[in-house]
C-alpha cells in the first residue's frame, strides 16, 4: 500500500464524475440511454472510494497524504518575492471519510433517481449535472489549498444554480434558483476576501503551510484582530453554502428543485460543505471567531426549528431542519467540539438523505402533493418508506440506538461543558431547546404523514409503494443510521472507532492568548495522565467527561418530551393545535411566515439595492448620458475640423505621394527594357564604378 | 624565351584571337567555328598549366559534345536554306564601351596584384589523382552531379519535347 | 615579364571573360549568347587551373574545373532545350523580342 495509490485514486474519484459530466452532456442528446453511464460512473467512484477510505484508515491513520505541484510560479514580483501557488492533495481521515460519504449518498441518490425522474424531458441533462455537482463536492474534499478550495466552492453554487432551477419552467424554481445563487455570493464575497487576507499574508494558498506560520507566531498584518477577521470572513463562505443566519434564506426556497437533488445537495453534501470548510480553518480560529460562530450556528438552529414547527410542506419542514441541524454543527465548532461536529455532519448526511429521499418517495406516490396537511395513513401503503423514515426520525430527534443520539449527545455535551467552562450557558440552552422542537416537529412529520386517516382519499387510494430502486437506496441510508457502525457502545461515541481512532481535534494553532483558557494544551505530564486521549486541556477533557451524562440524560428528557407533545398534539389529540395557533396567534403567525425574514429582506436589502439601482439608473440617464452626449457633440466639432484637415492638408499629401512617384516612375519606366542583355550592361557599369570606388589595384 | 613560353603565347594568341571573332563575326557558324579554336586554345593552355586530364575533358566535352549542341540549336532555330546565318546585334557602342573599361580594369588588377606564387609539383599524369579524389573526398559532389546530369538530360527532354499549343 | 607566370594565364581569363560579356550582351541570337556564356565559363576555368598550379591548392582547383565543365554540359543541354521551346512558341530565337514579362 503506498502513498501514490491513495493519491491516485483520489484524483481518479474527483475526475470520474467530470467525465461523466461531459460525457452524458455532449452525447446526452444523440444517446439518452447515456445516463446508466452516469450512474455506473458514480458506482464505480464508489467503490474506489471505500477502498481509498479503507486503505487511509488501516495503513496511514494517523499520517495525511499530501501531493501537490506548483500550478504557477511568480518571480521578480514588485514587491521582490517569489510566489509559488501550489495545487494538490491533502487526503486525511476527515476528507477520506467525506469522499466516501458524499460518492455514497450521489450514488444512492442517481440510482433513485433513474425512477424518480423517469420521463423527465431533459432526463439525461439531469444526471449530467449531478455528475458535475460531484465533481465540485469532491474537489471541495480532498483540495489542500483555499484557491482550489474556493474554485470548487464556485463550482459546487454553479451546479447547485443548476440543479435548484432544473425545471427553469416554473417561475419558483428558476426564481429559487436565482437567490440561491445570489444569496451564496454574498457569503462567497466573505470567504474571498478572508481568503486575500490569508494570501497577502502567506504568499500561499495551502492551508497546512498557513497553519504552520501561523504556529510560528506570524499573524495576518501583525494583529490578533486580523487574524479573528480572516476566520469570520473565511466562515461567511460557510454561512452562504451551509444556509446560516443570515442567509439561511435561499435554502428552503431551493426545494423547489427534484427531491433527489435536495436529498444530495441540501440536505447531505453540498450544505455541509461549509461545516467542511470550517473543519478545515478550525485550527486557525481564534476564540472570538469561535464565539461569533457559535452564536450564528444556535441562533440559526433555534430560528429554523420554530419556523419548522409550522410548515405543511413535507420538503419545507426536513429543509428548515436541516438549517437547523447544520446551525447544531456550527455551533458544534464554535464551542470547539469539532469530533462531534464532523460525526454529527456524517450521521445527519445519511438520517437527511434518508429523509429527503423518503419524502421523495411519498411525493412520487402521492402525484406530487407535497402539503402533509392532505396526507396521513401512508403507513400501510408504503411500509418501506414507512419505516426507512421512521428510523431516520429517531435519528434526527435524538433517540438512543441511532446514529443521531451518538453525534448529538456529543455536540449537546459539547456545548454544556462549553457553558460551563466559559459562562456562556445561552449556547446549551439553545442546544437543547432546539433537541425538544426538532423532536417535536420530526414527530408531527411523520405522525400526520403517515398515521391517522388519509385526508385525501382519491390521492391516498392511488398511493402505492415506490419500486426498489427508489426504496433500496431508503433501506441502505436508514441502516446507516443505526449505532453499531459507529461505536459498539449504544450510549457512548467515545467508545467508538469514530471518536477513538479516525477523527481526533486537531491543535489549534492560533497564539495562546487568543484561544479559549480551556483549549490551551496542558503540560506534557498532565496529558500523560488521561490516556493520550487529550488534545486541548486537562480541565476541558475532563468538563466533557462531567458532561457527557447530564447532557444524555437531559437530551433524553428533552426529546422525549417533545415526542409526548407530538402525540399530544396529533395521535391523541388532547389539545387542539389550531386552538392553541389562535391562542398563540403572533408566535404561530411569525413561525408559519418565518419570522419575516423574507418579507424584512424585501424591504431593506433587495428595495434599498432597487432604489440604489434606480438613483444611479438617473444618474446614468442625466449625468452620465449627458456626459456622453456632450463628448459626442464634441467628437463631431472635431471630427468636422479633422475631416477637412483630411481633405486638403492629408489627402493632398497622398495625393501628391502617389503623383511624385508616378512621375518618377513614369520617368524611369525607359530603364526596364525587359532585356536581359541591357541590364547586363548596367551591371558591367556598375561594377565598374565600384572598381574606381574601392581602387583595389 | 624558351619553348614552354613560345607555346604559351601561341596558345594564347589562338585562344584570344578566336574569341574576338566568335563575338564580333555577323555568321552564327562562323562563330561557332572560330569557337572551336577558343576550345582548342584553351585546353592547350589547361596542357600547360599541368592539367592533361582537364585539358582532354575540355576537348571531349565542348568540342564534341557542346559545340554540337550548339550547332544542332542553330540548325533547329534557323531555315536551313540560309546560307549564311546571321544574327543581329544590339548595343553593341554601350558594350564596347563597358567591356572595354571593365577589361581594361580587369586586367590591370590581374597584373598589378602582388599574387604569392607558389608554384606546385604537378605529376605528370593526374589521371589517376583525379580518380581517387573523386570516389573519396569529392564523392558526395560526384554523386550529386551524376544525379543533376540524369535530372538535366530528362529536364531537357521533356523541356524541347513539350508542343506548342 | 615575357617569362610566362602566373599573371599571363590570369590576364588571358580576363580577356576571355571580357570577350564573353561583349558576345552575351550584343548578340540577338540566343544560340550566340550561349556562346559567351561557354567563353565565360572557360575564362572562369582558366582561373580554377592557374590557381590549382600556382596557389598550392592541391588538386581542388582542377576539381572544380572539371566540375564546372559538366554543368555546362547539363547547362547548354537545358538551354538549348528552352532555346528550342522558345523558337516553337514565338518563331524567333531572338532575345531582344522575348520581352513579355515587361509588361
Amino acid at each position: 500500500m503506498s502513498e501514490s495509490l491513495i493519491i491516485n485514486l483520489s484524483v481518479l474519484i474527483l475526475f470520474l464524475p467530470l467525465f461523466g459530466f461531459t460525457t452524458v452532456i455532449f452525447l446526452g442528446k444523440k444517446f439518452p440511454k447515456l445516463y446508466l453511464f452516469e450512474v455506473a460512473i458514480l458506482t464505480s467512484a464508489l467503490l474506489l472510494s471505500i477502498f481509498v477510505l479503507y486503505a487511509k484508515l488501516t495503513f496511514f491513520n494517523v499520517k495525511d497524504i499530501i501531493a501537490e505541484f506548483t500550478w504557477i510560479s511568480m518571480n521578480n514580483l514588485p514587491f521582490g518575492d517569489v510566489i509559488n501557488i501550489n495545487l494538490g492533495v491533502k487526503i486525511d481521515n476527515v476528507a477520506a471519510i467525506m469522499l466516501f460519504v458524499v460518492n455514497l449518498i450521489s450514488a444512492l441518490v442517481h440510482i433513485y433517481s433513474i425512477e424518480y425522474m423517469r420521463g423527465d424531458r431533459y432526463y439525461t441533462r439531469y444526471f449530467a449535472y449531478l455528475g458535475l455537482f460531484t465533481f465540485s463536492m469532491l474537489g471541495i474534499v480532498i483540495t489542500h489549498n483555499l484557491l482550489m478550495m474556493y474554485i470548487f466552492w464556485e463550482l459546487v453554487g454553479l451546479s447547485s444554480y443548476l440543479l435548484i432551477g432544473f425545471w427553469f419552467h416554473k417561475k419558483s424554481a428558476a426564481d429559487a434558483g436565482k437567490k440561491a445563487f445570489i444569496v451564496n455570493r454574498i457569503g462567497d464575497i466573505g470567504m474571498f476576501i478572508g481568503i486575500l487576507i490569508l494570501f497577502t499574508n502567506y504568499k500561499t494558498f495551502t492551508f497546512d503551510v498557513i497553519f504552520e506560520q501561523i504556529a510560528a507566531g506570524n499573524l495576518p498584518f501583525g494583529s490578533e484582530a486580523w487574524l479573528t477577521a480572516a476566520g469570520i470572513l473565511v466562515f461567511m463562505g460557510a454561512v452562504g453554502k451551509s444556509a446560516q443566519f443570515p442567509l439561511h434564506v435561499w435554502l428552503p426556497d431551493a426545494m423547489e428543485g427534484p427531491t433527489p437533488v435536495s436529498a444530495l445537495i441540501h440536505a447531505a453534501t453540498m450544505v455541509a460543505a461549509g461545516v467542511f470548510l470550517v473543519t478545515r480553518i478550525f485550527v486557525m480560529l481564534t476564540a472570538d471567531a469561535m464565539l461569533v460562530i457559535a452564536v450564528i450556528g444556535a441562533f440559526t438552529s433555534l430560528l429554523s426549528a420554530t419556523i419548522a414547527l409550522t410548515q405543511n410542506d413535507i420538503k419545507k419542514v426536513l429543509a428548515y431542519s436541516t438549517v437547523s441541524q447544520l446551525g447544531y454543527m456550527i455551533m458544534s465548532l464554535g464551542v470547539g467540539a469539532y469530533v462531534f461536529a464532523f460525526f454529527h455532519l456524517v450521521t445527519h448526511a445519511f438520517f437527511k438523505a434518508c429523509l429527503f429521499l423518503g419524502s421523495g418517495s411519498v411525493i412520487h406516490a402521492m402525484h406530487h402533493e407535497q402539503d402533509i396537511q392532505k396526507m396521513g395513513g401512508l403507513k400501510k401503503k408504503m411500509p418501506i418508506t414507512y419505516w426507512t423514515f421512521l428510523i431516520s426520525t429517531l435519528a434526527i430527534s435524538g433517540i438512543p440506538l441511532t446514529s443521531g443520539f451518538l453525534s448529538k449527545d456529543g455536540i449537546l455535551a459539547g456545548t454544556l461543558a462549553f457553558g460551563k467552562l466559559t459562562g456562556h450557558w445561552l449556547i446549551p440552552i439553545t442546544g437543547f431547546t432546539v433537541a425538544a422542537l426538532t423532536a417535536f416537529y420530526m414527530f408531527r412529520l411523520v405522525i400526520l404523514t403517515f398515521h391517522g386517516e388519509p385526508k385525501d382519499h382519491h390521492k391516498f387510494e392511488h398511493a402505492h409503494e415506490t419500486p426498489w430502486v427508489m426504496t433500496a437506496p431508503l433501506v441502505i441510508l436508514s441502516v446507516l443510521s443505526i449505532f453499531i457502525f459507529y461505536t459498539p457502545n449504544p450510549i457512548s461515541p467515545d467508545a467508538g472507532w469514530f471518536m477513538k481512532n479516525w477523527v481526533k481535534t486537531p491543535t489549534q494553532v492560533v497564539p495562546d492568548n487568543t484561544r479559549y483558557h480551556h483549549m490551551v494544551e496542558s503540560t506534557e505530564e498532565a496529558k500523560a495522565e488521561i490516556h493520550g486521549e487529550i488534545v486541548h486541556s486537562v480541565e476541558y477533557t475532563e468538563t466533557m467527561h462531567w458532561a457527557h451524562y447530564p447532557a444524555m440524560l437531559m437530551s433524553l428528557i428533552v426529546a422525549g418530551f417533545g415526542i409526548l407533545i407530538a402525540l399530544i398534539f396529533y395521535t391523541w389529540k388532547k389539545v387542539n393545535a389550531d386552538k392553541l395557533a389562535d391562542k398563540l396567534k403572533l408566535l404561530y403567525k411569525g413561525s408559519l411566515n418565518k419570522w419575516y425574514i423574507d418579507e424584512l429582506y424585501d424591504k431593506t436589502a433587495i428595495s434599498g439595492t432597487l432604489n440604489f439601482s434606480s438613483i444611479l439608473a438617473w444618474f446614468d440617464q442625466k449625468i452620465i448620458d449627458g456626459a456622453v452626449n456632450g463628448s459626442a457633440w464634441l467628437t463631431r466639432v472635431v471630427s468636422k475640423f479633422s475631416g477637412w484637415f483630411d481633405t486638403f492638408a492629408v489627402d493632398g499629401l497622398v495625393n501628391f505621394t502617389a503623383f511624385f512617384s508616378g512621375f518618377v516612375g513614369f520617368s524611369f519606366k525607359k530603364l526596364q527594357t525587359g532585356k536581359v542583355q541591357t541590364y547586363i550592361v548596367f551591371v558591367i557599369f556598375s561594377v565598374i564604378i565600384l572598381l574606381l570606388l574601392f581602387k583595389p589595384f | 624565351m624558351d619553348f614552354y613560353n613560345i607555346v604559351f603565347y601561341l596558345f594564347a594568341l589562338i585562344t584570344v584571337v578566336s574569341a574576338a571573332f566568335v563575338v564580333t563575326t555577323k555568321n552564327v557558324i562562323h562563330s561557332a567555328f572560330f569557337l572551336l579554336f577558343t576550345f582548342f586554345g584553351v585546353a592547350g593552355i589547361y596542357v600547360l598549366l599541368g592539367a592533361d586530364f582537364i585539358a582532354v575533358v575540355q576537348i571531349m566535352v565542348y568540342v564534341g559534345g557542346i559545340l554540337i549542341l550548339l550547332l544542332f540549336g542553330v540548325m533547329l532555330t534557323n531555315k536551313i536554306t540560309d546560307v549564311e546565318i546571321r544574327t543581329g546585334t544590339i548595343h553593341l557602342l554601350p558594350a564596347a564601351i563597358g567591356v572595354g573599361v571593365f577589361m581594361g580594369a580587369l586586367i590591370a588588377v590581374m597584373v598589378w596584384t602582388n599574387w604569392k606564387s607558389v608554384p606546385t609539383e604537378i605529376p605528370l599524369t593526374t589521371t589517376k589523382t583525379l580518380g581517387n579524389l573523386l570516389i573519396t573526398d569529392y564523392v558526395l559532389i560526384f554523386e550529386l552531379l551524376g544525379i543533376l546530369l540524369l535530372i538535366a538530360l530528362i529536364g531537357a527532354a521533356s523541356i524541347a519535347r513539350r508542343d506548342k499549343e | 615579364m615575357l617569362q610566362v607566370g602566373l599573371t599571363h594565364f590570369l590576364v588571358v581569363s580576363a580577356i576571355l571573360f571580357s570577350f564573353g560579356i561583349y558576345g552575351i550582351v550584343t548578340r540577338k541570337n540566343a544560340v550566340m549568347v550561349l556562346m559567351g556564356i561557354e567563353l565565360v565559363l572557360n575564362a572562369a576555368n582558366i582561373n580554377f587551373i592557374a590557381f590549382a598550379k600556382y596557389g598550392n591548392f592541391g588538386f581542388s582547383g582542377q576539381m572544380i574545373a572539371l566540375f564546372v565543365i559538366i554543368l555546362a554540359a547539363a547547362e547548354a543541354a537545358i538551354a538549348l532545350a528552352i532555346v528550342l521551346n522558345i523558337y516553337k512558341t514565338f518563331l524567333s530565337v531572338n532575345v531582344d523580342e522575348i520581352d513579355h514579362l515587361k509588361e
